[in-house]
């Protein structure tokens, strides 16, 4: 009898401490997020020094919380795989020396994982992937299109050449004095709006699949600014539902552009801002009538959790790929590179 | 009791591993270097040459800070998640308890520092208590000059020991004189032994809920903590 293949993963790239256990790859076991939001929401932004402080505080509890949600111990552990980068330093070391010290003290592998990687795979736990594959990654700190030609590898076709679409939804949610974080509260707002408001679409060069969103940013910055001079009130949903559809749409059909151009057969939509109601609606619309297979995980798989670098560190373990006791968090690890 | 005392709250990186009575194998760099690169191997290196298995260990110590904070969250969340998934037990100790050991039988006061910028000292003071080498005034965060006013009103001999010492020594010699011994550049590094020996004598502690003794909150929580008073 073939023994289950159980990964135990840990990601603290950011704000949330995570811990999920996965067995064979795609399925399950526990999925363990504590969010510190609640303590960051004051600083309107994410602290780095504090979030390392609530991941040195929180990262045994949510452990033994997984372990015990599994119903398992660390004897039926087959690896461990932690988040090395990228992310903030300080959060991704507190992950890699908890994900050491768990290897060494059961003599078992430690499996390195991209975060992004992560947030692809978390699509693996909805449905099997089939390749070739792009995937539309949109977080606070990624806007990409990755192309993937079979498991565990990585082609970044786009990228934003300035902000991240989730900067672009902070910075527009500062401008309307929205709480952080700003995004879902444009997403709501939005949902209550016309997108009424002239605002540009940055397609960049024809053949381009990169994205660019400070000059929206910049235009909407400008749009209140110019509104207020004239002594004219504009609704913040119209002012939300206009810049969430500019966003929306060059996602969207840049997407749908580099899906047919590589003749994919599944398009996967990965990273925090796949929460956002508006991209997933647009997306659904979109693909409605298109050959390509789309792939939506459910919301608690968007957002950081551990689950996600389970269902990576799976795929890399069987393929061997395996860290040392010398495993560092890196800020800027490269997906291609995997 | 088998013990392994890690140490990474400054540049200092120390492991110690002891059995019984004894320190069966230590390694210690003082070496501006990764923590988190260098710490596991080193633990793995040592408990190797001491064949000492992972699961043969009764009790796990960290050197608790003060000290750089990404250095000491590196050897407690390695000393916590081990004590933790072993079920061993887990101890804390102060890294300027460590140090003061360097001193232990100097006679009079020891005074161990670590320089915490902007003219700041982490400090405390040891020397007999109830025949004991303890604290005798607590590990703090205090302005250097201050801390010598402190000092000089003892009208006791001082030792002072600390890798950082260079940078104060001057303003320490003015204000103390013939007060102020300093120590040597053999008895400046925490040596992870003493972090050991101390850790095996103390009371372990609840390991879920152990952090590093940082002395200063987080300097946005501080500001936010400072608007809200406003
Ligand atoms: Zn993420």
């Amino acid at each position: 009898m073939k023994q289950d293949e159980i990964i135990l993963s840990i990601e603290t790239s950011c704000d949330e401490t995570a811990v999920a256990l996965i067995k064979n790859g795609t399925e399950i076991l526990a999925n363990v997020v504590a969010s510190q939001i609640e303590s960051h929401k004051r600083f309107g932004g994410v602290v780095p020094e504090v979030a390392s402080r609530h991941h040195v505080e929180q990262m045994t509890v949510v452990t033994e919380e997984a372990l015990q949600q599994a119903g398992l111990t660390m004897e039926d552990v087959t690896a461990v795989a932690v988040t090395e980068g990228p992310g903030l330093v300080g959060a991704l070391l507190i992950g890699v020396n908890a994900a050491k010290a768990l290897a060494f003290a059961h003599g078992l592998p430690l499996v390195p994982v991209h975060h992004i990687a992560g947030h692809i795979y978390a699509n693996r736990l909805i449905t099997e992937m089939k390749f070739p594959l792009l995937a539309l990654v949109v977080s606070g700190g990624h806007t990409e299109l990755v192309l993937m030609e079979k498991h565990g590898s990585f082609e970044v076709i786009g990228e934003t050449r300035d902000d991240a679409a989730g900067e672009a939804y902070d910075k527009v949610a500062r401008t309307l004095n929205l709480p952080y974080p700003g995004g879902p509260h444009i997403d709501k707002l939005a949902q209550n709006g016309e997108p009424v408001l002239k605002l540009p679409r940055a397609w960049l060069e024809p053949d381009s699949y990169d994205f660019s969103f400070s000059g929206l940013k910049s235009a909407v910055i400008n749009t209140v600014h110019n509104a207020a001079q004239r002594g004219e009130t504009i609704r913040p949903e119209d002012l939300a539902a206009s810049f969430q559809a500019s966003v929306v749409e060059v996602l969207v059909e840049k997407a749908a552009r580099a899906a047919r151009e590589n003749n994919v057969k599944q398009v996967l939509l990965a990273g925090g801002v796949a929460a956002n109601q508006g991209l997933r609606k647009a997306l659904e619309e979109r693909f409605s009538d298109l050959p390509q297979e789309l792939v939506i995980p459910p919301l608690y798989l968007c957002t950081d959790n551990a689950a996600m670098i389970g269902a990576a560190g799976s795929v890399a373990y069987q393929k061997g790929k395996r860290a040392d006791w010398a495993l560092n968090g890196v800020p800027g690890l490269d997906l291609e590179a995997q | 009791m088998k013990a392994l005392a890690i140490d990474t709250s400054n540049l200092v990186m120390g492991i110690a591993v002891l059995d019984g009575e004894k320190v069966i194998g230590e390694y210690i760099t003082n070496l501006k270097k990764n923590h988190s690169v260098r710490v596991m191997p080193a633990i793995h290196d040592v408990m190797k040459e001491a064949n000492v298995k992972p699961a043969e260990l009764d009790r796990i110590i960290a050197a608790k800070g003060p000290g750089s904070y990404t250095g000491v969250r590196i050897g407690v969340t390695i000393a916590k998640t081990m004590a933790w998934t072993l079920k061993k037990e887990l101890v804390g100790v102060s890294s300027l308890e460590v140090v003061a050991q360097n001193g232990k039988y100097f006679g009079g006061y020891v005074c161990p520092l670590f320089d915490a910028r902007r003219t700041q000292l982490y400090t405390g003071l040891y020397g007999k208590k109830d025949g004991q080498f303890q604290a005798v005034k607590e590990d703090r965060l205090v302005l250097r000059d201050n801390w010598l006013s402190e000092l000089k009103k003892l009208d006791q001999p001082v030792l002072f020991l600390g890798n950082d010492l260079d940078m104060h020594k001057e303003r320490i010699f003015e204000e103390l004189g013939d007060q102020a011994v300093f120590g040597g550049i053999a008895d400046h590094n925490p040596r992870p032994s003493e972090l050991g020996r101390i850790g095996v004598e103390r009371e372990p502690e609840p390991v879920h809920h152990f952090v590093p003794s940082y002395l200063q909150l987080a300097e946005a929580e501080a500001n936010w903590l400072a608007a809200q008073k406003k």
